[in-house]
């Protein structure tokens, strides 16, 4: 996984609430058995009117969001299934970093496990990015982590909350399998004394 | 000694390590993996020349994909062979037992797990499945996960978890003729919203919820994620000790471990961090209008007016979701014509599931209107199904009869919907597309599915109570 400490880059708009798996990346597409490629299909079914050409209605298909990196949106980003396709197409698309008042829970976890940074802000600072991005083509954002900070040159800044955890394994990019892997000697003296842990007898 | 909420009863007996301002070290008892979410988490062990950790607590099986239809014929879609026998390869290298296309045991993993007794009041258990909240019904604490931790949980059997919040859901009062717990769990969506259950793990009691069979229950957990709780579950009883009894992965001193069970429920005077009690003698049949669960309204409803709704984004969603539908606000619920009826799904598509709709549609017949599929939820199901008669019934009403599996939940396979087909399904999502780009998805009971295939459009089930 990259690590992710601080990402400047344009800034791209869903204005829509309760985006769910379904939308970010469309069954058809989960039958692959790689974890890479899915940018191509990330919101197909509104990015792309039957299936090829580009949908001129949809706002992050206008010419002036090309190479965005951090997607704007609105509450419970994320929810229904638990497919970390939807995080992977995201990053394979080119996002870092998502903003929005609020994350479902499985999808908010997921991005942490992929380098994707999801902030949460409030719907009246939200709005206002939303604002200042259709007034200015282009417009670009930093997003610090280190300091927990997302902001614009001369213009907004805001801070935000983020768990110490997630935080301390992004800005390191680090693997939290390495990490339980650590606790081997507790797992193993758990298992010795949990009585679910025990391995089922023999079945006939 | 404080009184402590279920939740926090297993919370606690599964803390391997708990160290401040980190997510606590969590042990997993049972691990349920299916094809479409695991191939990337067996190539991340693979990679890392990992092995699984506990293969015996790892039980796969194949359902999202599968094809409905005969299963001695070759699977079409070239694609989806491909991850069935990726899992079976994984399985097989990894020594996970799997239950395959073969199996008797096959079906939809929420519905064979606790059907085997994998699932056990007391235990953790996990799926890279958001719908792995079923299990909460056996009083188990039960979450769906991505496929990072998919591949954590092979290689460590733990995960990293924050722990939840607590939401008591409290439902009393006599359920009316025609109110299904499917009914229950579609207000509770309605009232909390999707996200209204964010970050927390809901317990549903209450008079009601101990009144519903095993298999209401399984209904009620599983929609839990749909408004955004991490977990939904209930105390273990009498009716989930007799469920579990004999069932082939129950512990082998049951007697022993009923007693052990019998300490699960919650304390008189546990605190929740938040509770919501709704009367169960004010609800309707349900049916959702809109594009998620939560835009829902009784049977006896019209469709409603996005200038109905005083928050912007529910206004503009409402919007949005009217014109995917294809509805005009103010428009009657049983005035809308169907042209598919779905019965199936981990929600829907269990013994008593059929049987009601057996004997609603007996002697009665699917309208002309209509094309009606049956998906068992596992082929023990099927066979229960088959041996009580009820394929017969269904088939003669003009069902279609399946083989188990997901389909037309998520239309994964080839079972979908055509652009504008309109359906009346029993499973548990709405959104766009879900089953099929451009289709129109309509959430309820199987009851009120039944009725609706029968008449060809929504109708409701409480005027057959005078008419029988």
């Amino acid at each position: 996984m990259d690590p992710f400490k601080k990402h400047t880059g344009i800034v791209t708009l869903l204005d829509l609430p309760n985006v769910d798996t379904d939308q970010i990346i469309p069954k058809q597409f989960l039958k692959r058995i790689e974890r890479t490629g899915f940018g191509q299909f990330l919101f197909y079914d509104w990015r792309f009117l039957d299936g090829k050409k580009p949908n001129p209605e949809f706002e992050m298909n206008a010419e002036r969001y090309r190479g965005a990196s951090i997607l704007v949106t609105r509450a419970n980003f994320g929810c229904g299934s638990s497919r970390e396709h939807a995080p992977w197409a995201l990053l394979d698309y080119g996002f870092r970093c998502i903003i929005a008042p609020s994350f479902a829970d499985i999808f908010y976890n997921n991005c942490f496990k992929n380098g994707i940074l999801p902030v949460k802000l409030s719907e009246s600072q939200v709005e206002t990015i939303f604002q200042r991005v259709r007034m200015t083509p282009g417009y670009q954002m930093t997003v610090d982590l280190e300091k927990k900070i997302v902001g614009s040159d001369n213009d907004v800044a805001f801070g935000f909350e983020v768990d110490d955890f997630r935080r301390h394994c992004l800005l390191g990019g680090l693997d939290d399998i390495g990490l339980t892997l650590q606790y081997e000697g507790a797992i193993r003296a758990y298992e010795t004394q949990h009585p679910e842990a025990t391995p089922f007898p023999a079945r006939p | 000694m404080r009184p402590k909420t279920m939740f926090e009863k297993i919370w606690e007996a599964h803390v391997v390590h708990e160290e401040a301002s980190q997510p606590s070290l969590i042990y997993i008892d049972r691990h349920l993996v299916h094809e479409v979410t695991s191939p990337q988490a067996f190539e991340g062990l693979r990679l890392s020349g990992r092995r699984a950790r506990r293969p015996d607590l790892t039980f796969a099986t194949m359902d999202h994909n599968v094809p409905t239809t005969d299963r001695s014929l070759p699977i079409q879609d070239a694609i989806s062979a491909q991850q069935m026998e990726t899992l079976v390869r994984n399985c097989k290298e990894f020594g996970i037992t799997l239950f395959d296309l073969r199996s008797p045991d096959q079906g939809i993993v929420h519905v064979i797990g606790p059907e085997l007794g994998l699932t056990l009041p007391g235990l953790t258990l996990v799926c890279g499945d958001s719908h792995t909240s079923t299990h909460g019904a056996c009083g188990t604490l039960a979450f769906g996960i991505g496929t990072s931790e998919v591949e954590h949980v092979l290689t460590t059997q733990c995960l990293l978890q924050d722990k939840p919040k607590t939401f008591l859901i409290e439902v009393n009062g006599r359920r009316p003729f025609g109110v299904e717990a499917k009914d229950i769990i579609l207000s509770i969506i309605g009232r909390i919203g999707t996200d209204g259950g964010t970050g927390s793990v809901i317990e549903y009691a209450g008079e009601t919820i101990r009144q519903l069979s095993m298999e209401e229950r399984m209904t009620v957990c599983n929609m839990s994620i749909e408004g955004g709780a991490r977990a939904g579950m209930i105390a273990p009883d009498e009716k989930t000790f007799d469920y579990l009894k004999g069932r082939r992965y129950v512990p082998a001193d049951f007697d022993a471990a009923v007693e052990r069970w019998k300490q699960l429920p919650t304390d008189l005077g546990a605190r929740f961090d938040r509770v919501l009690r709704i009367d169960a003698a004010s609800l309707a049949p349900q049916v959702t209008w809109g594009t998620n669960p939560g835009q829902v309204v009784p049977i006896n409803a019209r469709v409603p007016d996005p200038s109905d709704f005083s928050d912007p984004n529910a206004r503009k969603s409402a919007e949005r979701a009217l014109d995917y539908m294809g509805l005009r606000a103010g428009t009657a619920m049983t005035d809308i014509p169907l042209d598919r009826v779905f019965i199936g799904s981990c929600t829907n598509a269990r013994i008593e599931d059929l049987r009601r709709v057996a004997r609603f549609v007996k002697g009665r017949r699917v309208a002309p209107n209509v094309y009606a599929m049956v998906v068992p939820g596992s082929q023990r199901v099927k066979k229960q199904a088959e041996e009580e008669g009820l394929d017969r019934i269904l088939t003669a009403a003009g069902f279609d009869w399946r083989e188990s599996g997901c389909s037309m939940c998520l239309g994964m396979n080839p079972d979908i919907l055509k652009p504008g087909e309109r359906c009346a399904s029993t499973s548990n999502r709405n959104f766009e597309g879900r089953q099929g780009k451009g289709g129109r998805t309509h959430l309820v009971s199987p009851i009120m599915a039944a009725a609706a295939a029968v008449e060809g459009r929504f109708v409701d089930v409480r005027q057959y109570k005078l008419k029988d």
